[in-house]
């Protein structure tokens, strides 16, 4: 049986992180193929059920990645996600979502490295914990039942 | 029935050499709603936008997938393709191929199905885009200069001289910056001062200019065209409008042991002072951490001996609010002081100077008058080291670039240090020469041939105090890494140059971006070096990254241009992806249930309540109502919204979702 490739989408925003990984690409760094990127105009914008929709849809893990605090190209849309996402996660914990496998984090335009690096410890962390079978299976199931 | 196209671009080799493009179009040609589907070498190129243009038209396309570069590479140029087909512009997608996968991945299977992972993801996207319209919002047609250092001067007199208005912003009490600290300028040794100073009594005097000095940004809001911003207008203590210059004041005020800033601490100012005698305006300001009044009550003698009355000490800081419709970065650098270096003993021996302390030594203006004099003794030193990379090209010190303007102010120093001490020696150590601009070369070979500045190549691992000298130890390594030491009279050392103070607070305020050293970020590095990513903003001069006069100059004329093409218009057209309330007609079924959460997350103030009232003038309920010419489009609202009645285009709800379908289900 060939390795378990997990399937990593990244919510990004437009400003920072998706410039950030824009940057990689310029700078040929190379990185895990694994990952599909999603861009918004900020983080704010996110709506995290689209993270359950991701989940449901057979993504294994997730990254969220804009501006770091205070450089928001929108003064504070990063600063709602963040506080969103604290809340997101502990209703995930409470029902029973693996919040390890969702990765919040900052890259900025300038950062194309740090990119790279976070795909690929996503990755490789995700690959430990294998594929999200009991989501998976828990949606599809209860649709076709 | 959506009827979309999808354009594969091999960008020459760019993509293809990685992503096999005529597969991903074969698959893209099968997916749900393509209509069509080809690959073609270079898809921007007029060809490849004909391509475009006539295969909309033929196949009677609904919206395009342009597989390609990055949208912020050439999203302009195929919505402009897609308008020339017919089409709405915002039926266009970009699928980024290129930096997203071909330049980070290696050829292979993994790597095709990325793309055409990606590419399907863009097709139901743009299945789902809508048509829209752009936005048109007017232009005030004034600039703000924020820096007067040669490159906010040279921006200011640009734009002014082109005929708009502008508000020039300066932090300290004149405008000149760190050119008008220099003695004598590379690569011709002209005066800067002289060069300088015309230059800085024409901001003065040009009516197009209105300058701020001491003062600084407060905020900064709005966009593009129309931004608003508070101007704090520091204290002087000195009523502008009355003072006459006349130096009556700084003359007779009897606290004047304060260290110089201009002098870089090697002389003493009063506590109400001038910075230096050339300064625009010529108008002094109190320094309040140090005036004997503020302090204890007492003294008042420069109000004394005013004669126009022009001393406030009850002045306060003032805001200032201006209308401005683009701004111009220009707030400079700063070099690191010795005491950053342990290895040459933080700081702590007097002698050991930084090359903007030898620049004052050299000016005829200085605390020396010109004199190359040591600070611990007013010797004039025989033997003089120089230490080029003093801190930058160290990833230790956490320094890795290049600081660029070192090397030559290093060889004008040693020159100019030989004009002034004839018996004396200088030697300059070195990791390499760099002097890549015109008539630099020549410059650095006139120091070593001319002047006879000994260059060793090598760094400097210590310096230390033996019996009144500084000890040099460094390794000549074009001698086979051989220990040098030099008895040193005296050491300058040409720090890293680094970002301004408040740089990162000041790029917060207005949502630019800036690298890990805290320059700020152009929009591209190479197409577009004098942009931010902030439309309306641009940058010039060394807060961008450590750059020269010629170079600072360059650029800010640079921005002149660029913002006198933004003024040739009266109206701008804004890109309409914005959010939007649900309404219906009538609106009273709009879906908004009133709760307001949106209001408090907005940046912009943007959300309004819209009252619905009956006919007979009675309110039934209130909706949020989000004003579009305030609305930046990020969107937060839309997440808030716990009703989900808002949304935002070019990332609306159902944009989103089907994006994430398109992307898993394969
Ligand atoms: C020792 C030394 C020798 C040099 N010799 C030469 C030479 O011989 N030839 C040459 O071509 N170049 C030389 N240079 C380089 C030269 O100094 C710079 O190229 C030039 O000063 C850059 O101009 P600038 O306007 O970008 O920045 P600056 O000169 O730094 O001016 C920036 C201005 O912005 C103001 N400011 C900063 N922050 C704010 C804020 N938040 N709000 C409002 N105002 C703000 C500052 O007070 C300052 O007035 C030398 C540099 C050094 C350090």
């Amino acid at each position: 049986m060939s390795e378990f490739e997990p399937k990593i989408v990244a919510f990004v925003c437009n400003w920072c992180t998706y410039a950030g990984a824009d940057l990689t690409g310029t700078s040929r760094i190379k990185y895990a193929t694994n990952v599909r990127i999603v861009r918004f105009p900020c983080t704010g914008r996110i709506d995290y059920m689209l993270l359950t929709k991701a989940f449901a849809s057979g993504a294994d893990g997730i990254i969220v990645s804009g501006c770091h605090p205070n450089d928001c190209h929108y003064t504070s849309g990063n600063f709602h996600a963040r506080r969103r996402w604290m809340v997101f996660k502990k209703l995930c914990d409470f029902m029973g979502i693996d919040t390890r496998r969702i990765v919040f984090s900052w890259v900025s335009a300038a950062e194309g490295v740090k990119w790279a690096d976070i795909v690929n410890t996503t990755v490789e962390e995700v690959r430990k914990l294998g594929p999200y079978e009991s989501y998976h299976k828990l949606s599809t199931q209860d649709i076709l039942a | 029935m959506a009827r979309i196209g999808v354009f594969i671009c091999h960008c020459g080799e760019n993509i293809s050499a990685t992503v096999d493009c005529p597969k991903v179009s074969e698959v893209a040609a099968k997916f749900p709603g393509v209509a069509f589907s080809t690959d073609y070498k270079y898809m921007c190129s007029d060809p490849g936008q004909s391509l475009v243009v006539n295969a909309i038209k033929e196949h009677k396309l609904t919206g395009i997938v342009v597989s390609a570069c990055s949208p912020r590479m050439h999203e302009p140029t195929f919505r402009r393709a897609c308008a020339e087909g017919g089409l709405n512009p915002y039926q266009c997608e970009m699928a980024n191929i290129r930096e997203h996968c071909s330049w980070v991945h290696e050829k292979g299977d993994k790597t095709d199905q990325k793309a055409i992972d990606i590419v399907r993801m863009m097709v139901e996207k743009v299945k789902r885009n809508n048509a829209l319209l752009p936005i048109k919002v007017p232009v005030t047609k004034t600039a703000l200069v924020i820096g007067g250092g040669v490159a906010g001067i040279q921006a200011a007199l640009d734009i002014a001289n082109a005929g708009h208005k502008v508000i020039m912003v300066e932090r300290d009490p004149s405008i000149g910056g760190h050119m008008s600290q220099l003695s004598e300028t590379f690569p011709t040794l002209d005066c800067s001062q002289c060069i300088l100073t015309p230059r800085m009594v024409e901001v003065a005097q040009n009516p197009n200019i209105k300058l701020y000095t001491y003062a600084e940004i407060e905020s900064v809001e709005g966009f593009v065209g129309n931004f608003n911003v508070k101007i704090r207008k520091k204290a002087k203590s000195v009523d502008e409008t009355l003072c006459n210059g006349c130096g009556m004041c700084t003359t007779k005020c009897p606290n004047k042991k304060n260290p110089n800033e201009f002098e870089l601490g090697m002389g003493n100012r009063p506590a109400i002072y001038v910075p230096f005698p050339q300064a625009v305006p010529n108008i002094p300001v109190i320094d309040k951490t140090q005036c004997t009044y503020y302090k204890n009550g007492k003294c008042k003698i420069c109000e004394k001996v005013c004669q126009p009355k022009a001393i406030r000490f009850d002045q306060e800081d003032e805001i200032i609010e201006v209308a401005v419709g683009a701004i111009a970065l220009c707030t400079g650098f700063d070099i690191k002081k010795t005491d950053f270096f342990p290895e040459y003993g933080y700081g702590k021996y007097k002698d050991i100077i930084d090359g903007l302390q030898f620049e004052r030594l050299a000016s005829a203006s200085g605390p020396t008058s010109g004199e190359i004099r040591r600070p611990s003794d007013g010797q004039v030193p025989k033997k003089i080291v120089f230490v080029a990379c003093a801190g930058s090209r160290d990833p230790a010190k956490g320094i890795e670039y290049c600081s660029k303007i070192c090397c030559m102010y290093t060889a004008k120093h040693a020159i100019l240090y030989k004009h002034k001490v004839h018996d004396g020696q200088a030697y300059i150590f070195y990791m390499d020469i760099r002097a890549a601009g015109k008539n630099y070369d020549e410059f650095t070979r006139r120091a070593i041939e001319e002047d006879q500045a000994q260059y060793i190549r090598g760094r400097v691992s210590r310096i230390y105090e033996r019996d009144g000298k500084l000890i040099v130890v460094g390794a000549d390594t074009l001698m086979n890494a051989q220990t040098v030491e030099i008895e040193a009279d005296m050491v300058v050392l040409a720090t890293a140059g680094v970002a301004n103070k408040g740089a990162e607070e000041l790029a917060q305020k207005l949502h630019v971006s800036y690298d890990q050293h805290k320059f700020f970020s152009e929009a591209h590095p190479k197409l577009k070096p004098v942009e931010t990513n902030t439309a309306g903003i641009y940058l010039a001069g060394a807060c961008q990254s450590p750059k020269d006069i010629p170079e600072s100059v360059a650029a800010a004329s640079g921005v002149a241009g660029k913002i006198a093409c933004l003024f040739a218009n009266s109206e701008l057209t804004r890109e309409p992806l914005i959010a939007m309330v649900d309404r219906q007609a009538p609106p009273m079924y709009s879906s908004c249930t009133g709760c307001f959460l949106c209001q408090p997350v907005c940046p912009y103030n943007a959300i309004e309540r819209e009252e619905v009232k009956d006919r007979n003038g009675n309110l039934v309920r209130e909706l949020a109502f989000i004003n579009p010419g305030l609305c930046q489009g990020c969107g937060t609202c839309v997440a808030v919204c716990k009703s989900k009645s808002i949304d935002i285009e070019g990332y609306t709800n159902l944009q989103m979702y089907a994006e994430v379908d398109a992307l898993l289900n394969s």
